[in-house]
């Protein structure tokens, strides 16, 4: 995690660069496709904190994504808020529900802490559910089009979904960057590696532990909120299991514990879904079938094997 | 001179096996206390309640005579005790850096780098920075694991056979080390080979059957017919 420091910077301000100018480059539809996909590798940049940095292995982050769905959506469907304190609201929801199932949740561990976060999230779902009158239920609603823009710009059009959801999606991974080169990322390293070392070297694992789940939350709050006000929908089918899975998906495709993992195993995982159902309704079948070929010849994922092989500054 | 670390009637017992029972202990500072004794006698135990690893069943434990008999392990680390694994037990994957800086920034992170290259220019392994952990020699990782102790500048630093697997040569550079530690730091040493305790300890606790059989100076601790009888073998 040392050294290296400028070339990973620069890496990753390219990255940044080359999709601001993708969006001349590519139609709308492809370049609203690529505003979800870095929407949804927010949320993954988040989930990869927890699970490839920290070792929480976690199956309930569809909760905290529809927490800042609804955490944002709510406040614009019945107060009529704008995108801006809606986007904020949002944020904080996912990262209030993030440390409240982490109080809870991280009193387990491994398998236990899976199956737990599996049950909250489901918990969280049939909630949603249940309040259908206020939630919307399984069809969720609509954000009105005054809660989608933001100083003036009407969040709901191409060009300014684009450069917002670009906008959240570099500062997640500017920070998500500078995070795991900051000694704290260290100590969330430490976690995943050996968390009886760790306590004997005076880290409280329980708050570091605590401390990596809040901020996973409040990226997929981020994500949850951002998805709500830039393609205005709200619905209980982000807090479906699916949704748990998915971003566990892109971070082990892309690389888990790596800082750019989370993106290109949103953009692949995307792309092949999009290939797959072109070619056959079954497409689940095919996604499966790269999972299992991606588990047996690169488990640590893309990045992850570049990394080990050629590229040790890569962070 | 006011005693570092004291316990009283510490006990812990596993199902009908009495591994720590009752033992009165106290370091004083800046001595180097050997803990010997047979397998199973219960030192590792012992050495694990101090350190917070196992909550003890009953007794109490002072440091500077505060009473951290609940304290949790990491918290006891923050008031000085520093424990060195019998099983290394490092950050494989990590860095040498990574790992040392991990015990050097809870000390607070003002000059990581260099009060980390500090950490292990002190036990030798300067110039090994990058390299992943696990690819370290056995002997290596022992000198790692201790600069982890070392960087954590504790008051206690417990050692729990650091010796077992270096090779001759690496011993004595060993013990030049541990020499070097006090009178700052206080060192509980456990430790099978009996030349390198003799030679190192100022005083010397036996334990047998997790009691405690004599305490002394090495030459009285040898000359003592039970200690003989029980252990030495001799």
């Amino acid at each position: 995690m040392t050294g290296g420091g400028v070339k990973v910077w620069v890496l990753h301000l390219t990255l940044i660069a080359a999709l601001f100018a993708a969006q001349f480059l590519l139609s709308p539809y492809h370049a609203t496709n690529l505003a979800r996909i870095m929407v949804l590798a927010v949320f993954a940049m988040g989930y990869n904190l927890a699970f490839g940095y920290t070792g929480l292995l976690s199956l309930g982050h569809a909760l905290l994504l529809a927490a800042g769905m609804y955490a944002a959506g709510l406040p614009a469907q019945l107060w009529g808020w704008t995108a801006g304190p809606a986007f904020i609201a949002g944020i904080a929801g996912g990262g209030l529900v993030a440390a409240a199932l982490g109080l809870l949740a991280l009193r387990t561990a491994g398998v236990s802490f899976m199956i737990v976060t599996l049950m909250f999230a489901q918990a969280g779902f049939l909630t949603l559910l249940y309040f259908a009158p206020i939630t919307g239920g399984d069809d969720g609603f609509a954000v009105a089009a005054a809660s989608r823009t933001l100083m003036g710009f009407d969040l709901s059009t191409d060009t300014p979904r684009f450069l917002a959801a670009l906008t959240i999606f570099a500062i997640g991974l500017c920070a998500s960057l500078a995070l795991v080169r900051s000694p704290f990322g260290r100590t969330m390293v430490a976690m995943r590696e050996n968390e009886e070392r760790s306590r004997m070297l005076g880290m409280n694992p329980f708050t570091v532990k605590l401390a990596a789940l809040t901020i996973s939350g409040l990226y997929a709050g981020a994500a949850g909120a951002a998805y709500a006000i830039l393609f205005g929908y709200v619905g209980a089918s982000f807090a479906t299991i699916q949704y748990s899975i998915l971003p566990m998906l892109y971070v082990l495709l892309g690389g888990a514990g790596t800082t750019l993992g989370p993106f290109l195993g949103a953009l692949l995982m995307f792309a092949l879904i999009e290939a797959a159902t072109g070619i056959t309704t079954a497409h689940q079948f095919i996604v499966g079938a790269a999972l299992v070929v991606l588990v047996l010849f690169a488990p640590k994922g893309i990045l992850g094997t570049i990394r080990e092989r050629w590229a040790r500054w890569l962070s | 001179m006011a005693v570092l670390i004291e316990t009283r009637g510490l006990t812990r017992h596993f199902g009908g096996l009495r591994a720590v029972d009752g033992v009165d202990f106290a370091l004083q500072p800046g001595e180097i206390h050997g803990l010997i004794g047979p397998n199973g006698a219960g030192k590792t135990t012992f050495v694990s309640l101090l350190s917070g690893r196992l909550p003890a069943q009953s007794g109490t434990i002072l440091l500077g005579g505060e009473d951290i008999t609940r304290l949790p392990a990491h918290a006891r680390v923050r008031k000085g005790i520093a424990y060195t694994f019998q099983i290394t037990s490092i950050f494989p994957r990590l860095t040498v850096f990574d790992n040392v800086a991990l015990a050097v920034q809870s000390q607070g992170s003002a000059e990581l780098a260099a009060r980390t290259r500090a950490a292990l220019a002190r036990v030798g392994l300067q110039g090994l920075e990058e390299q992943e952990a696990q690819t370290l020699s056995y002997g290596h990782q022992r000198l790692l694991e201790l600069a982890m102790g070392l960087a954590l500048n504790p008051k206690l630093l417990i050692l729990d056979e650091p010796t077992q697997g270096l090779a001759a040569s690496e011993i004595e550079g060993f013990k030049t080390l541990v020499r070097s530690l006090v009178p700052q730091t206080t060192v509980l040493l456990i430790e099978h080979n009996m030349e390198v305790v003799m030679d190192l300890a100022t005083r010397i606790t036996v334990l047998t059957f997790g009691r405690v059989l004599a305490t002394g100076t090495p030459a009285e601790v040898r000359a003592n017919p039970a200690v003989q009888e029980a252990y030495l073998g001799a």
